[in-house]
């Protein structure tokens, strides 16, 4: 059974130096206020796995937080740059950032692979790329059936995956909608989970199309109103174009973005 | 006016991206359903939708199945794309489901730099290992490249975008050429058309090698030369791209104010 706790006892309990971490969310519903909470606790080494690593991983990778990333598109949605995640690939600052790059559907067939408890998935893809030649957890397999050839992709099981959802009744049982991206995946494939949510409630109303993520395949929940900010929580808020926008100016530079992490994530 | 042949010297009342767009929209004439990219192919699926193919169906790889936003989605994930869509999948699901069984009729995608062949890159500029640029990456180009049953290509044309070798592959078009996708087994038919602020260009049926057969209207052959980072083939019969008509600009300036909070969407990637 789930754990309600705060954020930043679930952070200091689940998120270890090291460890492999998922923070998932598909433009919708991404943890970032659980990102700011790791920058806080000063994490280091982590190996940081996310489909679109958008600001949340920008904000890490720029903390010193990781020394790999695990992605498939690396940019600012509807804007441009990621500018700290270039500036550690393009001039190693703050560290260096080892890449393991795959692409959209290779990312959530691992993750669902790691679901399913499986040691690799199979897929249509990446034949002719560039991509099978710099990245190592890409293979060609032969299908035994057709003779096709496929590629199969290693399972993802993260040390620790963090999402951001809606709500959770009092058990920890969770319950997301909207654009849910591959956040069941992820959760299932983790070996621990955090999952941060808007409200805390008695009882889980259905919602259309809503997923709900029983009590115990989650180590904890925590309540944190606007976690997904400048993200979106649908039903709860709006995305925050304008920060995204912003975020490119803040990003840019070293001292404003280093501004940034005094002033908000440590205030 | 016959909205064809503008002699080169007439002023234009529009821009050279508002040509692109149109253009690409237009290209959506036939199509059912479309993998929309964002940037500039979502304005080109939406200006669609708006005009000429009411009923051209939107799939977003964040999920979103049969999305119908009344203004410019910000994102792949923004939620008017999941408040207004036919279905709203996860997306394995998208990408599993509907796009590697060939369900989707065309992928219309960006690129940061395209070769002869139509083969694209937005992963670097420079060595992967040390990047003089690094770009976002794949994303889910590579598979809809692979998949939908053809590709369109909208991007911004010059000597650094249309390049004679791509620093990194990052989805097939044609591969070397003539009968490269059936040796790597991708199942679509493959990039069909790549339009740029420039003109129109399509494969040659034998060689696949990108062939301009339409310019937009003021634009003359030497220009797009010009533009091209390799020795470019002419079709015999191009033709000139019809100016975008008012209606059609009415509806994507209506588009491009729905849309005013995002700076140039065509950035990424």
């Amino acid at each position: 059974m789930a754990d309600i706790v705060s954020m930043a006892e679930a952070v200091a309990e689940l998120v270890r130096d090291g460890d492999t971490v998922a923070l998932e969310g598909f433009t919708h519903l991404i943890p970032m206020a659980a990102g700011r909470e790791i920058i806080r606790q000063g994490r280091r080494d982590l190996t940081l796995v996310r489909m679109t690593p958008d600001l949340v991983y920008d904000q890490l990778i720029g903390a010193g937080c990781a020394s790999k990333l695990v992605f498939s598109w690396g940019g600012n949605p509807g804007v441009g740059s990621l500018h700290r995640f270039r500036d550690a690939v393009e001039h190693g600052w703050p560290a260096p950032l080892a890449l393991e790059e795959h692409s959209h559907a290779g990312m959530a067939n691992r993750y669902v692979a790691g679901a399913a408890g499986l040691p690799f998935a199979v897929l249509r893809g990446y034949a002719g790329t560039d991509l099978a030649t710099v990245t190592s957890t890409i293979k060609q397999i032969t299908c035994p059936f057709t003779g096709e050839h496929l590629a199969a992709v290693p399972a993802l099981n993260p040390d620790v995956t963090v999402i951001h959802a809606q709500r959770a009744d009092r058990a920890g049982n969770v319950q997301l909608w909207g654009l849910v991206g591959v956040q069941k995946e992820a959760v299932l494939a983790a070996r621990r989970t955090l999952v941060t949510v808007e409200e805390i409630v008695d009882e889980l109303t259905p919602m259309p199309d809503a997923m709900v993520l029983p009590s115990w395949v989650v180590t904890a929940v925590a309540e944190v109103p606007g976690g997904a900010h400048p993200s979106y929580a649908q039903g709860y808020s709006e995305r925050d174009n304008e920060f995204y926008a912003a975020w490119d100016a803040i990003a840019r530079h070293r001292d404003s973005f280093q501004r940034w992490v005094r002033e908000v994530v440590f205030a | 006016m016959t909205g064809t042949d503008v002699p080169p010297t007439d002023p234009v009342p529009y821009t050279a991206d508002e040509m692109m767009s149109v253009a690409s929209a237009r290209a959506l004439a036939d199509a059912r359903c479309c993998f929309v990219g964002i940037g500039l192919p979502s304005t080109a699926a939406n200006l669609a939708r708006r005009t000429h193919a009411p009923g051209l169906v939107l799939v977003y790889e964040s999920g979103a199945l049969g999305a119908k936003p009344d203004r410019l989605p910000a994102s792949i994930g923004d939620g008017i794309l999941a408040r207004t869509a036919v279905a709203v999948v996860s997306v394995p699901e998208v990408f599993n489901y509907w796009l590697q069984p060939g369900r989707i009729d065309v992928g219309f995608l960006g690129a940061a730099q395209l070769d002869r062949f139509a083969n694209i890159n937005t992963t670097v500029i420079g060595d992967y290992a040390r990047p003089t640029v690094r770009l976002p990456g794949a994303g889910g180009a590579p598979e809809i490249a692979a998949s939908c049953r053809e590709v369109f290509i909208v991007l911004r044309q010059s000597a650094r975008s249309f390049v004679r070798r791509l620093d990194f592959v990052t989805s097939v078009g044609h591969g070397g050429g003539g009968g490269d996708r059936a040796r790597l087994g991708l199942p679509g038919a493959g990039p069909t058309l790549v339009i740029t602020d420039l003109g129109v260009f399509r494969p040659d049926p034998q060689t696949r090698e990108l062939t301009l057969t339409e310019v937009h209207p003021g634009v003359d052959v030497e220009r797009v030369r010009a533009a091209t980072g390799w020795d470019l083939k002419v079709a015999a019969d191009l033709r000139t791209t019809p100016a975008p008509t008012d209606v059609e600009l009415a509806a994507l300036r209506q588009l491009a104010r729905s849309l005013e909070a995002a700076p140039d969407p065509a950035r990424e990637g």
